[in-house]
């Protein structure tokens, strides 16, 4: 038999009567995104999906990079991917970062795209599919942004859908 | 007892700023020249991997994890050290030492052009409770401690102006040097003092860059290439976080170097060292460093370098490089610029800067403001 805990939560007064200090990091970075992602986040805003190919190992590389981290030697050519993808693993995420319960749960898991080679999964969110409809090895397909909307981000494909109208919800 | 050379180096050049590549662009670069350099396959030769950065720098935490693609290292022994390059020297000198590895990687760079908050993120390393909520610029740190510095050994600003010069000078003859200048004592001494006694040319400004360093053991260093140079010392050093408690003799210096210099066997510096690349961030650095290192007795390192003493043709050559006013202060990776000065030197290699015939030459970083962190490393030519 579990023994109910003992005490009670402090109340916001309470803690804020325990002497602290409250610190505000102020740290705003711009990174360089290079010639890989660069191109890669470009390519987004036309809804289009680029993989960078390895001549030493023949792989397709998503997300595209100048170099190949199993040969180490720089990679050789663009690949226009066709966007869509199966799913490799998935999560039904039920808090926020707070740990507070969400209405809606987020979807997200890791894809693989058509064309890439194995272990080049991109992460995102999967949408129009009730949870327990989700599957490892699911089609996918991308829910883009409106074209004004997009700006070079991750988040210019909205989310990724099931592939068969059946599965959407 | 088994020895550790350096086989290998390379380096991108160092920029103010790099918006075409990313950080990870940059470190392939180097690391791409130092293997082609050591004649070595990173995925096959090198048996561990080091990498020095400050999660705040680059923006990422555990950004660790982000480092073993781009140098060969996937899935390959590899760890950060959160401090500077000279700091991954010594892991790696440690690790080929104890005989746990023989040919190990180093590396460190800077993309501090991707940090916008520079000063905020500097802020951030002050104390919480008792420095940072005075705020305003941090590096009137650096000025607190040249007076002090001055005030102690009688060193005058006219002595810290002309460590600029002389560095700014030795800069024009290093094509990896961004701010080489031929400027005089004159024009340092009228620019703008930012935190008095210290002055706008006497602040060294950042640069993005990288550096790779391949080591390997004594034996196989000599099997591989016929330029191997010796690391024969390495020491560090950290001295209180308190600023109120340190003293302005770069004490966190002399502690390094006094395990350096024994496991180097050397015991007079100034008779055996040939050149010297030690941090500079701050003009009067330089000076405060050298008198720490025993290559100067106590407040005398100003009056030398008036003499010319650390000048390209003085008795101890000292930032040859340009140091890093005149390379630029390249975070993490300013311990490997002072080396790579030192291992360009004693190969034959340092081009219009080089010195006749060294042999022996020291690199001191210093972990920059607030801190009072350092290490030291001794270097020889191959008999």
């Amino acid at each position: 038999m579990i023994s109910q805990p003992r005490g009670r939560k402090l109340s916001r007064e309470e803690a804020e009567r325990v002497p602290h200090v409250v610190a505000r990091p102020k740290a705003r970075y711009a990174w360089s995104a290079g010639p890989a992602t660069g191109r890669f986040l470009e390519e987004l805003k036309e809804g289009r999906v680029l993989a960078r190919r390895c001549n030493g190992c023949g792989r397709v590389l998503v997300p595209p990079r100048m170099f190949c981290e199993r040969c180490f030697r720089p990679t050789d050519e663009w690949v226009y991917l066709p966007g869509t993808g199966t799913i490799q693993t998935y999560s039904i995420s039920y808090i926020d970062t707070d740990a507070n319960r969400i209405a809606k749960p987020i979807l997200v898991g890791v894809l693989a795209f058509d064309g890439a080679s194995e272990g080049c999964g991109i992460m995102h969110y999967f949408g129009e599919v009730a949870p327990e409809k989700l599957y490892i090895g699911m089609e996918v397909e991308p829910v883009w942004k409106p074209q004004a909307e997009r700006e070079g981000a991750i988040t210019d494909i909205k989310y990724f859908r099931p592939r068969r109208k059946e599965d959407r919800q | 007892m088994r020895e550790v050379s350096i086989v290998g180096i390379g380096y991108t050049s160092f920029s103010p700023v790099t918006p075409d590549l990313s950080w990870k662009e940059l470190m392939f670069e180097a690391a791409t020249r130092a293997y082609a350099d050591a004649g070595i396959d990173p995925r096959k030769d090198v048996q561990s991997f080091i990498t020095c950065a400050e999660d705040y720098w680059e923006g990422f935490s555990i950004f660790d994890e982000f480092t073993p693609d781009q140098l060969g290292a996937a899935l390959r022994l590899m760890h950060t050290v959160a401090g500077d390059g000279l700091l991954g020297l010594a892991n790696a000198y440690m690790q080929i030492k104890t005989g746990l590895f023989d040919i190990v990687v180093v590396e460190a760079h800077s993309k501090i052009s991707d940090l916008l908050t520079y000063e905020d993120v500097l802020m951030l390393a002050f104390d919480p409770i008792y420095e940072a909520p005075l705020g305003g610029h941090p590096h009137y740190l650096a000025g607190l401690e040249m007076r002090e510095y001055l005030a102690w050994t009688g060193t005058t600003e006219e002595e810290c102006a002309a460590v600029a010069v002389k560095n700014k000078w030795n800069a024009l003859r290093n094509p990896l040097a961004p701010y080489g200048a031929a400027i005089a004592r004159e024009d340092v001494l009228s620019s703008p003092y930012l935190f008095a006694p210290l002055k706008k040319l006497e602040i060294a400004p950042l640069v993005d860059g990288a550096i790779v360093l391949v080591l390997a053991e004594g034996e196989l260093a000599r099997r591989l290439t016929d330029k191997a140079v010796l690391l024969e010392g390495i020491g560090w050093s950290s001295e209180s976080p308190w600023v109120g408690t340190r003293l302005p003799d770069a004490r966190y210096a002399r502690l390094a170097a006094e395990l350096a210099y024994a496991q180097a066997g050397i015991t007079n510096p100034i008779q055996e060292i040939d050149l010297a690349e030690v941090d500079d961030r701050f003009a009067y650095k330089e000076l405060q460093h050298l008198e720490a290192l025993g290559l100067a007795r106590p407040g005398e390192a100003g009056q030398l370098l008036l003499e010319g003493a650390f000048d390209l043709d003085g008795q101890l050559p000292v930032n040859l490089s340009g140091g890093s006013l005149g390379m630029g202060d390249a975070v993490e990776a300013g311990g490997l610029q002072r080396a790579l000065e030192i291992i360009l030197q004693l190969r034959g290699e340092a081009g219009a800067r080089q010195l006749p015939d060294p042999e022996v030459g020291l690199a001191m970083s210093w972990r920059g403001l607030p801190h009072g962190s350092g290490a030291v490393a001794i270097f020889r030519r191959e008999a």
